[in-house]
């Protein structure tokens, strides 16, 4: 095949199916277009391509193409017929459900965890030999849920047999059906101690659809996920997606096997970390779902809370976080119960959108929740190996820490990303800005940027087949680049210095608990010094200065004086002017 | 995309109700196409295997798991009743003896040398499917259950919690816009489902369930009452297995919100007449409503499946967010261009004429369409 100059790319999601349009137009890959429409997974159409065929129905209006004919997509490129190349993402009907299992569930048991959620899984149960349950509330808890695949992992090669023989037994004994699919075997992954390969064997083949892989755990200081991974993304493809409605004619339409969504977004993530050479933290908000990706030290770690989301788990945010935490971010004074029936109905409502600013400010202010649980969650899974012995140095003998600690360090984090839905179509992009700045707290000097359009699931899968063209519309028309923040941490009196930042020409000086937004646009760099005052970081140690460029964006430079951990008064009409000062600093309006 | 609002829910004099019901494994099928069935009859049956109970036998004796079988009373395929030996060690020329017994009754599936474990599997336990509704089978799914049909009334509620239920109607409010109050519910509830105003008190709920009603319908509930009659809170929107006493339905939403007079209307209509429902809701990957079904063999008016209508000039519609929530209104216009809404979002929007008089620019997310 010739170069493609044409690429159409589809994610079907939960709710949506969106279709891109790219073209390579005087050498350069951009995006053309965009439309979307119901996914048709569900009863009555039970057929997810007629989703597809509508949002590219869409995309055809737009760019005054026609790209299908009687029977699916039209190939190569002609003119203003047809496509070179279409890929497409999935996470409709639910995505894809894993049960995890192993023998030690801080050690190889969260290995095959950390293995699943980077393949795109939603994780229905973590069982291990050793978390307390008794067996016969394993077998219970196994039998009860109806999984996509189960991934067995445990023992490091040559060590432990009789606790794998151990697991296999009790999926013998739990009998799991698989959830989509009355007569199918249900897709296991043994992913363990070699030497147990037999004895799992023995026990499993025949009653499971058995595959064997590459111990994800192969020695206590190593870990392999990839054989894993790939073991997953293959069944999903062979199993899940034949399963699922109209899945089996999409996938003769596509020119590469139907990817997961968070499969996909985990390889943009992963691309973007590499070829920009930063460490990266991305988060993806859905209605249902918030999953959270990085790239910290070069390893790369995915985790998806299921049930913090924007409609459907709204309410799960609310039980999770309490509206006490929800109402801090308001800059008025709430009646909690109101807020309580306001979030039912968007639970029971979801594609309800905010009319009135009040409304959009509980909204965000339920985000900023969503995303500051889904990143404790991830903090907690994104770490080093659980006890792997380390030669410790007399300097390490005075820090307390230990294995285990996690990798996500935000002081060390140079960019933050935000899709989904409540961060790319905020009204305003400073709303998006200062949405992630109150959930992440990043420290030192970082950039924030939104996905514009939520095109990271199919440049995700597109980046599979051509890097280039991927990375393209990814710099150009993917990232909105919201600016820099400047946040020492530390904290102090109000009113005392944190810190003085010095560029062309100019000193700024930030106070404790102030935040400033200054000017400084898309495409625009400046060289700066950042001073710490005494007790504060911002990068170099305490009190140290840090030299760097200034990235500019739609919002600007943003100086964050508020400290870390920010500090939030306990008084309400205290806490409500210092939301409305933030508010007014990044140009928001603060009455409602 | 080109459809930006939310479809409305049914409610409908008259509609042909199929109900699919299959088994959660395949089971044997007990009816044939054209058997008139009521809600309580039994359609299709399967067995669930039953859970295989591990016993730590070598463990138990004391021996390597290797050495096991020399040990073993039973073997593979055996049937043994709870209590019998399964295996059997001696030491000290038989002065010692140590025994492991079958926790359960059931057949021995595994011996494994490995690990030394037995693995009994107890006998598997029915589960059948009912019809659920009054109708006729119209199609057989082999192995799996049935299809039901029945034309009658059908009510979608918003959000429920409960499973499937049958009582007779008995309105207990004085009108759509009513709260409803212990004092209101009558002493022969029994068997009922209970169908309110606009609000319920959680006494008001409480009371009707221990009065015997097996179903409340109500526009509204506060969260508050929701949390206090199922003892705890609802994060995901996926119910349906609750164990409450009376199967809870609300048609409008949480607070209290009036109920839609042609919902009203049609429940007084309907006072006497017996009704299957169910409380499940599961507003994410296949949507599921809570609804109320009342087979009618008479029924006139709005005949047809539920439809789902196009938003157009003259469309009555309900707007279902914040500032005008709950608040009916005829759409005057759709125009084509996009709008900035107070919230500063720039959405497709309509212009209504409320029931009040006021006209009003609203996203066409916000409103569901009232099917005539």
């Amino acid at each position: 095949m010739s170069e493609p100059t044409r690429i159409l790319a589809t994610d079907c999601g939960s709710t949506t199916t969106k279709a891109i349009l790219i073209e390579k137009r005087d050498g350069e890959w951009r995006l053309i277009c965009r439309g979307e429409a119901p996914t048709t997974v569900e009863a009555p159409y039970d057929d997810v391509t007629v989703g597809v065929t509508n949002a590219v129905r869409e995309v055809e209006e737009l760019a005054g193409l026609t790209l299908m004919g009687e029977n699916g997509l039209l190939h190569p490129a002609d003119g203003a017929r047809g496509v070179d190349l279409y890929l497409s993402t999935s996470s409709a009907g639910g995505g894809l459900q894993m049960t995890v299992a192993g023998v030690v569930k801080a050690m190889s048991a969260e290995s095959a965890e950390r293995a699943a959620l980077g393949a795109g899984a939603i994780i229905m149960d973590v069982i291990a030999v050793d978390d307390g349950r008794r067996d016969w509330q394993k077998i219970e808890r196994i039998r009860s849920l109806r999984p996509d695949m189960v991934l067995v992992s445990g023992g490091t090669d040559g060590g432990t047999v009789s606790h794998l023989v151990d697991i296999a037994e009790m999926l013998v004994a739990a009998d799991p059906k698989p959830r989509l699919g009355g007569n199918m075997k249900l897709p296991v992954i043994y992913a363990g101690n070699r030497d147990a390969r037999d004895a799992v064997r023995q026990l499993l083949d025949g009653r499971v659809d058995l595959r064997i892989t590459e111990n994800l755990r192969p020695q206590l200081d190593r870990e392999d996920l990839y054989p894993a991974r790939e073991a997953i993304h293959e069944l999903f493809l062979q199993h899940v997606m034949q399963q699922a409605p109209g899945y089996s004619k999409l996938s003769t339409w596509t020119d590469a096997g139907i990817m997961s969504t968070p499969n996909a977004v985990g390889k943009m993530v992963q691309t973007a970390a590499e070829q920009l050479g930063v460490q990266v933290l991305a988060v993806d908000i859905g209605g249902a779902t918030t999953d959270v990706f990085s790239v910290f030290q070069g390893i790369y770690n995915r985790t998806v809370s299921a049930n913090l989301g924007m409609s459907y788990s709204i309410c799960n945010v609310l039980a999770e976080a309490g509206i006490e935490n929800i109402v801090r971010w308001l800059p008025f004074e709430a009646d909690r119960w109101s807020i309580r029936n306001r979030l039912r109905n968007k639970m029971i409502r979801p594609t309800t959108i905010p009319e009135t600013l009040e409304d959009l400010m509980v909204e965000q202010a339920v985000a900023r929740e969503a995303l500051r649980l889904a990143f404790e969650h991830h903090k907690m899974l994104a770490r080093g190996l659980m006890g792997v012995q380390q030669t410790r140095t007399v300097g390490d003998m005075l820090s307390q820490a230990q294995t285990g600690a996690t990798l996500v360090d935000m002081m060390r984090c140079d960019l933050i990303i935000g899709s989904g839905g409540v961060l790319s179509h905020a009204p305003r992009r400073a709303e998006a800005a200062l949405m992630m700045l109150d959930a992440y707290q990043p420290e030192g000097i970082t950039r924030l940027a939104v996905d514009s359009i939520f095109m990271m699931p199919q440049l995700g899968v597109l980046s599979t087949l051509q890097p280039e063209a991927a990375t393209a519309v990814f710099q150009r028309d993917c990232l909105i680049r919201l600016g820099t923040v400047v946040a020492p941490a530390g904290t102090g009196k109000p009113g005392s210095q944190v810190c003085t930042v010095s560029f062309g020409g100019r000193t700024e000086s930030v106070e404790f608990g102030e935040v400033r937004v200054l000017p400084l646009g898309e495409g625009e760099t400046v060289e700066a010094e950042v001073v710490p005052a005494k007790g504060w970081d911002a990068g170099a140690g305490r009190g140290k200065a840090v030299r760097g460029t200034l990235e500019g964006g739609v919002v600007g430079l943003i100086l964050d004086g508020r400290g870390r951990p920010m500090v939030i008064p306990a008084e309400p009409a205290e806490r409500a002017a210092l939301m409305r000062r933030t508010r007014q600093a990044f140009g928001l309006p603060e009455e409602v | 995309m080109a459809t930006a609002y939310t479809p409305g829910l049914t409610v409908s004099r008259s509609v042909l109700v199929r109900k699919t019901r299959r088994l959660p494994l395949p089971g044997e099928v007990l009816v044939d196409v054209g058997a008139k069935v009521e809600p309580q009859d039994v359609l299709a049956r399967a067995e669930l295997p039953g859970i295989m109970r591990t016993v730590r036998a070598a463990e138990l004796l004391g021996q390597e798991p290797h050495d096991l079988p020399q040990y073993l009373l039973v073997k593979e395929g055996d049937q043994v009743e709870k209590g019998d030996v399964l295996c059997r060690s001696t030491s000290f020329f038989g002065l010692f003896k140590n025994e492991c017994r079958a926790p359960v009754s059931g057949r021995v599936e595994m011996i494994n040398p490995v690990s030394g474990n037995i693995g009994i599997r107890e006998a598997p336990s029915p589960v059948e499917v009912t019809a659920y509704i009054r109708g006729t089978v119209t199609e057989i799914l082999p192995r799996e259950g049935a299809v039901v049909e029945t034309r009658g009334a059908l009510i979608q509620g918003i959000f429920g919690v409960g499973g499937e239920r049958c009582g007779r109607i008995r309105v207990v409010a004085a009108g759509p816009d009513r709260n409803v109050t212990p004092d209101d519910i009558p002493d022969d509830v029994a068997g009922c489902v209970v169908v309110g105003g606009a609000g319920a008190s959680l006494d008001a709920i409480r009371a009707a369930a221990e009065k015997g009603a097996v179903g409340f319908v109500v526009g509204g509930v506060v969260d508050e009452d929701l949390i206090g009659y199922l003892g705890h809170d609802i994060g995901v929107a996926i119910t349906g297995q609750e164990p409450v006493p009376a199967t809870l339905i609300l048609t409008e939403g949480f607070g209290s919100l009036r109920m839609a007079d042609r919902t009203w209307e049609l429940f007084t209509e309907l006072e006497g007449e017996t009704a299957s429902i169910n409380g499940a809701t599961q507003i994410r990957a296949g949507v599921i409503r809570p609804e109320v079904i009342v087979p009618r063999d008479t029924a006139a008016g709005d005949a047809g499946t539920p439809g789902r209508g196009m938003l157009e000039v003259g469309s009555t519609i309900r707007i279902i967010r914040e500032p005008n929530f709950g608040v009916l209104g005829e759409v005057v216009e759709l125009p084509a261009q996009l709008q900035t809404v107070p919230s500063g979002a720039t959405v497709r929007v309509l212009i209504a004429r409320l029931s009040d008089g006021r006209v009003v620019t609203v996203p066409r997310a916000n409103v569901e369409l009232i099917e005539k």
